[in-house]
């Protein structure tokens, strides 16, 4: 049996939050899921309001402390994400934009990610579509088809949970579990000091200039 | 080993006061520093350069020039020379004069700069960074070790018959070092000319210097220059200092908080936590110094910043003494004590030169001269005739 790992962030900020409430429902369905598929599966959540002020640290300094690169690690070596934030003014969270400002651009290529928000209204649902999927296309992550989006009154059905969510909740996780299932397990990027470029190599490309042969996104001092 | 510091020359207002120097104040004060350096016994001077307020030092040769002057035994270095939107011949011919006259204490360290909007102001981009480094570099180093070039690249007009004068001072170039945080390809760089890696090891956490280094080493050794701990390695450090390290701490604190960079974010301890910055006792600074060697093994160049995030000339006067009198003598005593007799010290003129086989002049005399069209030996063997 493989063993998968599942990093949950979520980016509510009261407690207990909806938010949070909806990522550990995404969770258990996941891990449901995964489990009816033949796979285990390990959960590491990331509370975003723990690292508020690292992530405005690393937005300064440039690179992440302790605890958030504990948090990062967590987020970047996962098989499958699950991302979940509160929308505030028609997007997601200021503090869940910046956990992913702060993520090398790379760090989550071909990653399985399941997008999910809450809100005090349905009125806001479709920022999962016009916010949230962008922002994971830009990263190259893999979004499944289903975003999950709970409003105030998707909580008061039977049993707490409305059953038009439940499904919703359901389907997101059997859509996730069937991409991590296909992946190999504990696929990691491509570490550049384990198997740097030869330099002969870089001394080869020459010829005309090619101004889009780029490297470093972000910041200032990305570059150096 | 070499112990030193290094300048990033910047104008900041002294948060204490309110006050912001001049151009003026901070240009000489950097000299009155350099000077001081040499008087307490360290072994180099680096000096940053850079293109935009809040930075002085655009010109590097020409204060290093004053420099030189004005010191007997001062290593001149830079920290770093923008190999990227410097021309390179412009380079070779700027640091190959002031290698002359320093007598030969000379090296420069490589960089590619921080700063975007540097590069469209020399007609560059800042995606091409490393590819103009690695041409730019290429080209220097052949202006260096070949009289006459022809050559042609992506980013340059092509040269051809094209002799760099003077031509470097005992036919040997200086030492370079490639200096970046990190990326794989100037450690590789580095690695691949046998050349010295620089990490700046400060503002970082100590992982970035670490992988560097251990890269740099790791192909150092592949291309045939020596075992891996042979490398030639530098690093930066940042450091306050007062004899209680609370007074250190809070002194310290009010530069720390609004400094450029890293000022209006985390704490001064959290900062120390996770670079190499250390505000505390002599005797704090030299346990974790000693501490460096851990991560990067054994080394041959410390430098430390002290001047900037506008900290007054006499406060950073004070902290050459501390450095001088009571930290370098105690880590050269105790970093010598722990390296093992393979391990070279860092490259010197005196060395290079000596490894070359001894000094040659290496003077390259012009066929002809555009005001009278002859070469010098030919005019004065037609004196002679004339005499004769």
């Amino acid at each position: 049996m493989t063993t998968r790992t599942l990093a949950v962030v979520s980016a509510g900020l009261s407690n207990p939050s909806s938010t949070r409430l909806l990522a550990d429902r995404l969770t258990s369905a996941a891990v449901a899921a995964l489990r009816s598929r033949g796979d285990d599966a390990t959960v590491e959540t990331v509370e975003l309001r723990e690292h508020a002020r690292d992530l405005a640290d690393n937005l300064l300094t440039g690179f992440p402390n302790s605890p958030l690169r504990g948090a990062i690690d967590t987020v970047t070596g996962a098989d499958g994400l699950i991302a979940v934030t509160p929308i505030f003014s028609a997007s997601y969270s200021g503090l869940f934009k910046t956990f992913f400002d702060v993520l090398d651009k790379d760090a989550l290529t071909g990653k399985p990610v399941l997008l999910a928000a809450t809100a005090g209204t349905a009125r806001h649902s479709l920022a999962l579509d016009h916010a949230l999927r962008p922002l994971f296309a830009y990263l190259r992550a893999v979004a499944v088809p289903t975003g999950v989006f709970a409003a105030s009154e998707d909580w008061a059905g039977g049993g707490g949970v409305d059953s038009a969510l439940a499904d919703r909740i359901e389907r997101a996780a059997g859509e996730l579990a069937d991409l991590v299932t296909g992946r190999p397990a504990g696929a990691r990027p491509v570490d550049p000091f384990a198997d740097p470029t030869p330099f002969e190599e870089l001394l080869r490309v020459q010829g005309p200039p090619a101004p889009h042969r780029s490297q470093a996104r972000g910041g200032p001092l990305q570059g150096a | 080993m070499q112990f030193g510091i290094f300048t990033v020359s910047d104008v900041t207002t002294d948060p204490t006061t309110g006050r912001t120097p001049t151009e003026a104040e901070r240009i000489k004060a950097m000299v009155t520093i350099a000077l001081k350096a040499e008087e307490v016994g360290l072994d180099v001077f680096a000096t940053g350069e850079h293109h935009n307020p809040p930075f002085v030092m655009s010109s590097p040769t020409t204060y290093l020039g004053y420099i030189a002057a004005q010191t007997s035994r001062l290593q001149l270095s830079t920290s770093t020379t923008l190999i990227t939107t410097n021309d390179p011949v412009k380079i070779a011919e700027d640091y190959a004069l002031l290698q002359h006259l320093a007598d030969g204490r000379v090296d420069l360290m490589m960089g590619r700069g921080n700063t975007g909007p540097v590069y469209p102001w020399f007609g560059q981009d800042i995606r091409n960074g490393i590819p103009l480094a690695v041409e730019n570099y290429a080209l220097l180093r052949r202006l260096w070790t070949e009289d006459v070039v022809d050559w042609q690249g992506q980013f340059r007009t092509p040269l051809q018959g094209f002799t760099s004068t003077p031509r470097p001072l005992d036919g040997v170039p200086p030492f370079v070092w490639h200096g970046s945080i990190r990326s794989p390809q100037i450690a590789e760089q580095a690695a691949y000319y046998g050349d010295g890696f620089f990490h700046n090891h400060i503002f970082w956490p100590k992982e970035h210097t670490q992988r560097m280094v251990e890269l740099y080493r790791r192909r150092y050794e592949h291309y045939g220059h020596g075992a891996a701990d042979q490398a030639i390695v530098g690093l930066g450090g940042q450091v306050f200092m007062r004899k209680n390290s609370q007074d250190a701490v809070a002194e310290f604190r009010p530069y720390f908080d609004n400094a450029p960079v890293y000022g209006h974010g985390p704490s001064l301890e959290d900062f120390s936590r996770e670079t190499p910055l250390t505000v505390g006792s002599p005797q704090q600074v030299i346990e974790r110094t000693l501490g460096f060697r851990d991560y990067v093994g054994d080394y041959q160049r410390q430098l430390f910043l002290i001047d900037h995030a506008g900290l007054p000339l006499k406060t950073v006067l004070e902290q050459l003494d501390i450095l001088g009198e009571e930290v370098v003598p105690v880590l050269r005593r105790e970093f010598a004590a722990l390296k093992p007799a393979h391990v070279p010290d860092a490259p010197t003129h005196a060395s290079r030169v000596a490894a070359a086989g001894g000094s040659r002049d290496a003077t390259v005399y012009a066929a002809a001269d555009s005001v009278t069209g002859k070469a010098p030996g030919q005019a004065r063997e037609e004196r002679e005739e004339v005499e004769a």
